[in-house]
């Protein structure tokens, strides 16, 4: 069912969408990749502040390519997820509503979603050139020294995405492809 | 007859290259796309290729690279042995277009200069490259970015010989089957089998650059390549890894001969943009 939601998203909105959803977000979203999880979890195990409040937010693994002239954004679609999973549970203990990516979520952060009511979104990986389309403006908001893995707030307009994980823990991935799975071929 | 070839010319070349790979799919991957747009059963798997295919016209028109992630340049070049290089190093020439195609056109800097310490070169250099002398007097040069959701979901296999062609297949299968949607399928499945442990690694790669559709000229693995491709459809990944029948769009294969004791199989997956460009100069 194609639903179109404003994003950061409350816990009602979060816990309304489903496994298999296809949903345009409009709103604020939050870019962060490998390099900023590590040191955003530093500053959580020193005590200190996250360069933005997660509580509610949307955050969206990708490192851009370079804007050209005039562009806010160059080529701008999700990263595997599945390197963010060790950093993951902690931010979703923080209240972090939602997050895009593309790919498969370890079992530690399934549960993290289901503890707090979050939902996991993939983004089409490799259609970074139709994706930066959606993407209305670009600001780097921390680590800037990281280059294309900086934090950057994204204004995002019908960006397209799929629930793959919803806030009762129902994973796209596996049910879609048991659909399609031919006779004899096993599920791992 | 000696040919002279100033290596000025390769750095051109290359820079042209990374550019021209990273914003324009390669015809047999488009034909290949086209093919799965048609053949797909899932409603939604073919809304993302549809997505997919109009990313790229969006990627070909507006200069935005197909993918984020424009990859670590992997620089095949075969040199004619009556071929003399002047003007520099070669390696440094290659990586001087790698450089100038990555800053010049807007693609993503994604190279570290060491594993551990992970600072990023800010260039995309160095380029990994590899050499071959042929017969001739000309150079054949092979770019091909390769992106790292894909790269990461890759395998060697030491098989025993025992376990046969059976074992080779279903090494294959197991790769495809845990690289699943990190991959972004559908994907392009490279093979290499026999060798050493880095040079079946290395006929993986170079299957890769092969194009879509062809086969190899061994019968049985030409066989193969068919029989996996449609095993590799049936697991039912599908676009995007959200369901369908379109999880592979090739399987290409490249053998090598190995030791009596030996039955490497490696597994290269690269996704359905597949980058990869050949000139002749």
């Amino acid at each position: 069912m194609d639903k179109h939601i404003r994003v950061p998203m409350d816990k009602e909105t979060a816990k309304s969408l489903r496994s298999g959803d296809y949903v345009y977000l409009t709103g604020t979203v939050y870019t962060a990749r490998d390099a900023a999880h590590k040191r955003m979890d530093e500053t959580l195990r020193e005590g200190g502040d996250l360069p933005f409040d997660v509580k509610g937010q949307v955050i969206y693994y990708m490192g851009p390519s370079p804007a050209r002239d005039g562009r806010p954004i160059g080529s701008a679609g999700p990263t595997t997820a599945s390197r963010m999973d060790k950093y993951t549970p902690q931010l979703l203990d923080l209240g972090l509503g939602a997050m895009i990516g593309k790919g498969k979520r370890s079992p530690e952060v399934i549960e993290g979603i289901v503890r707090n009511g979050a939902v996991y979104l993939a983004a089409v990986g490799g259609a970074g050139a139709l994706l930066s389309k959606c993407i209305t403006a670009s600001e780097v908001i921390a680590y800037d020294d990281l280059g294309t893995e900086a934090i950057r707030r994204l204004e995002i307009e019908d960006f397209p995405v799929v629930v793959v994980i919803d806030s009762e823990g129902s994973n796209l991935y596996e049910t879609a492809a048991d659909e399609y799975r031919q006779t004899g071929e096993s599920e791992k | 007859m000696i040919r002279t070839v100033e290596v000025k010319e390769i750095t051109e070349n290359i820079r042209e290259m990374c550019i021209e790979a990273n914003h324009f799919l390669a015809p047999d991957m488009g034909r290949a796309l086209d093919r799965a747009v048609v053949s797909e059963r899932s409603p939604l798997g073919r809304k993302i290729l549809e997505q997919l295919e109009e990313n790229l016209e969006i990627a070909a028109e507006d200069m935005i690279p197909i993918c984020q992630d424009t990859g670590m340049a992997v620089v095949f070049i075969e040199i004619g042995q009556d071929v003399h290089l002047e003007g520099g190093d070669l390696e440094d020439a290659v990586n001087e277009g790698v450089r100038r195609g990555y800053v010049e056109g807007f693609l993503r800097k994604s190279v570290v200069r060491d594993p551990l310490i992970r600072e990023n070169t800010k260039d995309n250099t160095p380029a990994v490259i590899h050499t071959r002398i042929v017969p001739g007097g000309q150079i054949k040069i092979t770019v091909a970015p390769k992106g790292f959701g894909s790269e990461n979901m890759s395998r060697i296999f030491m098989l025993k010989p025992a376990e046969g062609i059976e074992g080779v297949k279903n090494s294959v299968i197991t790769a495809v089957q845990d690289a699943g949607p990190n991959a972004c399928p559908p994907m392009v499945v490279g093979v290499g089998i026999g060798g050493t442990f880095e040079k079946c690694a290395l006929l993986a790669k170079e299957a890769l650059t092969r194009e879509a559709g062809s086969h190899s000229p061994i019968p049985y693995v030409k066989e193969m390549e068919e029989e996996l491709l449609e095993r590799i459809n049936g697991l039912g990944i599908g676009p995007g890894g959200l369901g369908g029948t379109t999880t592979a769009l090739a399987v290409n294969i490249n053998t090598y001969p190995t030791h009596i004791a030996g039955l490497p199989v490696a597994v290269n997956i690269c996704c359905h943009v597949n980058r990869h460009i050949t000139r002749v100069i």
